[in-house]
């Protein structure tokens, strides 16, 4: 039978990062930040107020703000 | 939990044979040309024998073949209520474009008003009310599970695993709003506030029901997941900050703000790997998992504009 992909990693476009599983995330302070979820938004739009985790911040950014 | 109090000659026959004499075949003509309000009611009760201890009503009811009936005959109504208000986007993939449709949709939002202008006691009425879906938060889509392909099937399930608290009990969603109730001083009992719960709360709770208890409709059920996720992050925020304004509880703020965060990561997964999954097994699910999304959005924005009128809030609105 055939494997089904299951990536560690998702980009999500014109959004956040998905990490699955335990991953420690450097912040803007050089701090880390360890995962806490099965699965983890990691912010790419920079505007984060979680930062380094997504809240969602890159739906009100116009498109030429949003992460490709 | 308690029975709530009839609106209708429905549901009060319905409830008086719960309580005495299991006497059923009564209530079954009452639902022809029954009001919505007293229909969705009993629709409501009838579905919380599936979930929970009704009080003074032995177990065994839960699959009696009359309530079955009655069960049926109303669902088959609420069903023809939601498809008669719904029409599938053209040119859109479910997958590739929900995301922006929902951002598109401009319904009536009580996170809004809760952030800058709700008073303490709206807040309060609205955890009330909301009481009835978050107290039994994930519940009606875990019934979905068994029903799913294998990617469908491992997606859902880890999105459930966060939902329900990955193993920690203190972590389980429908248990912090358990706690930021009580830390209200309401009673976080289920069901405690049913009478308080509008028409349209009732019909967004039992169309979530409805759409996890049948096979059939497993497409509306992830897809109503995805759009609810997908328009909780933001106002999970507004949320906490509205309650953070008004000084309400920490724990009730937790709630709200665990939401932000978690729903971040459900909202793509719901859409990717959840209904993505599906629609990759069975892609004529595609129309009905827009059905459930639209019905999703649809009763937020009913329930909404219900709470903004009784308040009066869009009646202010519409003077000035």
């Amino acid at each position: 039978m055939k494997g089904y992909e299951h990536p560690e990693t998702i980009v999500c476009p014109g959004g956040p990062l998905l990490l699955r599983g335990r991953h420690v995330v450097t912040g803007r302070d050089g701090e880390t930040h360890e995962t806490t979820r099965p699965v983890t938004a990691v912010c790419r739009c920079d505007r984060s107020a979680l930062f380094p985790w997504c809240d969602g911040t890159h739906k009100v950014l116009p498109e030429r703000l949003r992460p490709s | 939990m308690d029975l709530p109090t009839p609106r209708g000659p429905l549901s009060e026959a319905l409830v008086a044979a719960l309580r005495t004499d299991r006497e059923f075949l009564g209530v079954l003509p009452l639902t022809t040309g029954h009001d919505t309000e007293d229909g969705a009611l009993a629709l409501w009760v009838l579905h919380q024998l599936h979930y929970r201890d009704l009080a003074g009503v032995p177990d065994d009811l839960e699959w009696d073949p009359q309530l079955i009936r009655i069960r049926t005959v109303l669902e088959h109504a609420l069903e023809s209520r939601l498809r008669a208000r719904f029409s599938a986007p053209s040119g859109r993939t479910f997958t590739d474009d929900l995301l922006t449709w929902v951002d598109e949709q401009d319904g009536h939002s009580l996170a809004t008003y809760v952030h800058r202008d709700a008073t303490r006691e709206q807040v309060l009425e609205l955890v009330r009310v909301r009481s009835l879906y978050h107290l039994m938060e994930s519940d009606p889509t875990a019934w979905v599970v068994p029903r799913l392909g294998v990617r469908a099937k491992a997606a859902l399930m880890e999105l459930q695993y966060d939902e329900y608290g990955a193993g920690d009990p203190n972590r389980l969603h429908h248990h912090l709003w358990a706690r930021g109730m009580a830390a209200c001083d309401l009673d976080p009992s289920y069901g405690v506030y049913a009478d308080n719960a509008p028409f349209e709360v009732l019909e967004q709770n039992n169309a979530m029901t409805l759409f996890g208890l049948h096979r059939r409709l497993r497409g509306a059920a992830l897809g109503h997941l995805a759009a609810f996720e997908a328009t909780s992050s933001l106002p999970s925020r507004r949320m906490a900050q509205g309650l953070q304004r008004l000084g309400l509880p920490a724990e009730l703020v937790d709630y709200y703000t665990e939401h932000v965060a978690a729903d971040a990561v459900h909202e793509q997964l719901a859409v990717r790997t959840i209904v993505g999954g599906l629609l990759a097994d069975e892609p004529g699910l595609e129309e009905q998992a827009w059905f459930g999304a639209f019905t999703c959005l649809d009763l937020e924005d009913r329930v909404a504009r219900r709470m903004l009128t009784d308040w009066g809030v869009l009646e202010r609105e519409r003077v000035a």
